[in-house]
């Protein structure tokens, strides 16, 4: 019987690529595990290879498209002794490679469009243009500039260089900056780690990627007892001007392991500045400051957004400061505080809540150290109503610590008290449906905002 | 008297002349004095928290240290006060560090364990065992970077040497030719744990072969010795082979830190060190035998590091402590 041979998800954030090239043409035979197709993604260009064998009977999709999303047929594979006509009722079969199938079940909702236009940040002056560019793009652009601008500026870590990043952050960084300065290393996070401590107390300026916060843990040693206490330690005399960046919490279906959100653990600590931007225009204006601030700073990334377009205005120095938060959305009802991938759930509660007639002001935290609470207070003083989101564990999260400054600093403003919707306090599960338990859900946010505003 | 003391530096050849010879007696012998002071304060309680003499070793800061060059960075563990010393802070800053007041190295921020001088090169003073190690190949690849052949002395113990950072160090430096001297200093413990009893080899110079790198087993307690090994070693280090081991045997006299009940060893054990190895009886030794100094010369020199640590003592007592406004300060840059 025939079969679709559908457009393979190669990685589990994946939603779309493009068909980059067929290697078998209309009639060809194919066998089992042979490379029919090559595939890239905005990361990697990657082998897709047949599952079964057959004839190729119809080729879908041509070469070059551009585009195309997970799951669409792009060819079907004929059995012995089938011709062409019987392609046009090919069952689908399953793509070869699909790790997130389940996940990708409910398509990954794109960023929903903050009330009215964007107002201007404080860092954009008024009539500037902007342009669409996926956070990733942003990011490898703030490294670029900043490298471009202070030459003691270098990028160290896994398969920054030769590979272009893991995730592609750095694409083209070695091909402009060179081997000197875009430095593949060793799977050595515990030594790398170390080794750009040493370089930042010498007074270089380390941007240090970890292909996931997950694998950073091995390094935490030296990000906080070397890194952040450093200066402390030395009465001033010596400290880390470094950054450390790459991906944060849970991507889709990669288990515990390589899930965990560590943006209220690095927050606790003094000596470290902490930033998990949302958008592409704070992606790069967060890690442009954070590269020049002369303290060490974790930029906490989110794998699920690096693909994600936004607004970025075209400036040739845009910063964001360190340390402010930023309204993303108007209103009186009450106030949705969040930060990084929790902003999506954030604004979209905010949407559906619109439509009931309930008005929520949405504050993106951006920074988390130090943490911009006077716009919090200020928001909640006006609403008297407060919901935290963030995808992290429960317990001593950023969310149990706003309500604490709440209470103690707007107490008498709170009309209902402040509720904290987070991640489960269960390390993140394989199984799609119960990964999706865990994960905070938008659902969550509304229902929680209901309860402050008592509808 | 810093000053001096730098430029009084052994002369860069070989040969060991009267000069470097009473030169590397001093040095030692402050240090022999500056920690035995410490042990007294620490005695009185004018010392808190941890602090570990470097009483028995002083052989191999000091003979390394006359290896170096302007510009060459050190950095060490939580044993760090000698390495202060040789590489030329000033013992009032050190001691002050110690009694935790505002006249220290770091405001008296930082203690025994954490002390930094940015002028002297001296990158800490680390208390996590083996962090400083991954710390010292990235000061050498900033030598890299910037092109100069500044090489970074990398100091750990004998405990340290087992830490698997240690090794993705080797890894790197070795790869990537870094400038950096990994000096063991083995003295023969890991606070009660002897070598024999953590290390599957008693060669820890050896350890640095399966990455390609060049290790030898010196005697720590010779200051002539590991001055020639480090010649050796640098001048590997700055005409750009690579990273280059250097182990140390030596050993401690004290306990690991000053509470340490010490029944790991024996008392025969240490006192057949001190009679027969002390480093700075040999060099005494020599000096004397060669006649290259009368004992009234040794004696005014005696005298001349009694005054400089007594000066250190006083002002480690008198100095204020940190204005509590301190507390909030050096947080970030
Ligand atoms: C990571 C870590 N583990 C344990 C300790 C506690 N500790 C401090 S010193 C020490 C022994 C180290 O021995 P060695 O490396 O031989 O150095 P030495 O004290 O002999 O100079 C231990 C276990 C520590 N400071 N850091
Ligand atoms: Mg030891």
């Amino acid at each position: 019987m025939a079969t679709q041979i559908l457009m393979p998800a190669l990685s589990p954030t994946m939603e779309e690529g493009t068909l980059a090239k067929w290697l078998v043409k209309e009639g060809d035979s194919v066998t089992s595990g042979q490379i029919i197709a090559e595939i890239e993604t905005d990361k990697a260009t990657m082998e897709f290879e047949a599952v079964d064998e057959g004839t190729v009977g119809k080729i879908l999709i041509d070469e070059g498209t551009e585009g195309v999303k997970v799951n669409t047929p792009i060819a079907v594979l004929l059995e012995e002794g089938e011709d062409a006509s019987a392609a046009a009722a090919a069952p689908a079969a399953p793509a070869a490679e699909k790790p997130a199938a389940e996940a990708k079940a409910a398509p990954a909702p794109t960023a929903p469009a903050e009330a009215a236009a964007p107002k201007a940040a404080p860092e954009v002056p008024e009539g500037t243009k902007f342009r669409s560019q996926t956070v990733r793009e942003a990011l490898r652009d703030a490294m670029a500039e900043e490298m471009r601008r202070d030459g003691d500026v270098f990028l160290m870590g896994e398969e920054v260089a030769e590979y272009q990043g893991a995730y592609k952050i750095s694409q083209g960084l070695l091909e402009e900056f060179g081997a000197r300065r875009v430095i593949d290393t060793p799977i050595t996070e515990h030594g790398f780690a170390g080794l750009a401590v040493g370089a930042a107390f010498a007074g270089l300026k380390p941007i240090v990627e970890f292909m996931t916060f997950n694998f950073a843990l091995q390094a935490i040693d030296h990000i906080i007892n070397s890194a952040a206490k450093t200066l402390y330690m030395s009465g001033g005399q010596m400290g880390s001007p470094m950054v450390f960046r790459g991906p944060n919490g849970a991507a889709a279906r990669v288990a515990a392991q390589h899930s965990h959100d560590f943006a209220a653990t690095y927050a606790q600590v003094p000596g470290l500045k902490v930033v998990q931007p949302y958008t592409a225009a704070d992606a790069k204006g967060l890690l442009k400051s954070a590269i020049r601030d002369r303290n060490p700073v974790i930029v906490l990334e989110n794998e699920i957004l690096y693909g994600r377009s936004f607004d970025v205005p075209e400036l040739d120095d845009f910063t964001v400061p360190i340390g402010k938060a930023r309204i993303a959305r108007e209103g009186s009802d009450l106030t949705i505080v969040s930060f990084g991938i929790g902003m999506t759930y954030a604004l979209q509660a905010a949407d559906e809540l619109a439509k009931e007639g309930i008005s929520a002001e949405v504050i993106d935290l951006r920074s988390l150290r130090p943490m911009d609470t006077e716009t919090v207070i200020a928001s909640v003083r006006k609403t008297n109503r407060c919901v935290t989101v963030e995808e992290g564990f429960p317990v001593c999260s950023i969310g149990s610590y706003l309500s604490s400054v709440l209470m103690e600093k707007a107490f008498d403003y709170l009309d209902a008290p402040v509720l904290n919707c987070t991640g489960k306090d269960v390390p993140m599960p394989y199984a799609a449906n119960l990964e999706k338990l865990a994960l905070v859900t938008t659902a969550e946010v509304i229902a929680a905002c209901k309860a402050v505003t008592y509808r | 008297m810093v000053a001096t003391r730098r430029s009084a530096k052994a002369n860069a050849s070989n040969a060991a002349s009267k000069d470097d010879l009473l030169h590397f007696y001093r040095e030692m012998l402050l240090i022999r004095r500056f920690e035995e002071k410490a042990g007294q304060l620490y005695g009185m309680g004018l010392i808190g928290g941890f602090c570990h003499l470097y009483i028995g070793q002083e052989a191999v800061v000091v003979g390394l240290e006359s290896t170096t060059k302007d510009g060459d960075q050190r950095v060490t563990t939580y044993r760090d006060h000698g390495h202060m010393l040789a590489c030329g802070m000033d013992p009032k800053g050190v001691m002050a560090e110690l009694t935790g007041r505002s006249g220290g190295y770091s405001k008296g921020k930082g203690g025994s364990m954490h002390m930094f001088s940015k002028e002297k090169e001296f990158y800490g003073g680390h208390g996590i065992v083996g962090a400083n190690v991954p710390i010292g190949a990235g000061l050498a690849f900033a030598n890299q970077y910037r092109g100069n052949d500044n090489v970074a002395f990398t100091y750990f113990g004998d405990g340290a040497a087992n830490q698997g950072q240690v090794y993705e160090t080797f890894n790197m430096a070795s790869l990537w030719k870094l400038p950096v001297i990994f000096v063991i200093e083995n003295n023969q413990y890991a606070m009660g744990t002897s070598l024999k009893r953590a290390s599957s080899t008693p060669a820890l110079y050896t350890r640095g072969a399966a990455f390609g790198i060049p290790g030898e087993a010196v005697d720590g307690m010779d200051v002539m010795a590991v001055r020639a090994a480090g010649l050796k070693a640098t001048e590997h280090c700055r005409t750009g082979k690579g990273p280059y081991i250097l182990e140390m045997n030596t050993y401690r006299y004290r306990g690991h830190s000053m509470s340490d009940p010490a029944k790991y060893r024996t008392r025969e054990e240490v006192q057949k060190m001190r009679e027969e190895r002390d480093p700075i009886d040999h060099v005494r030794d020599l000096l004397v035998q060669d006649k290259l100094a009368t004992e009234d010369d040794l004696k005014a020199i005696d005298k001349e590091i009694k005054a400089i640590i007594n000066e250190a003592a006083q002002y480690a007592q008198d100095s204020p402590e940190p204005d509590a406004a301190e507390l909030w300060t050096d947080v970030y840059a």
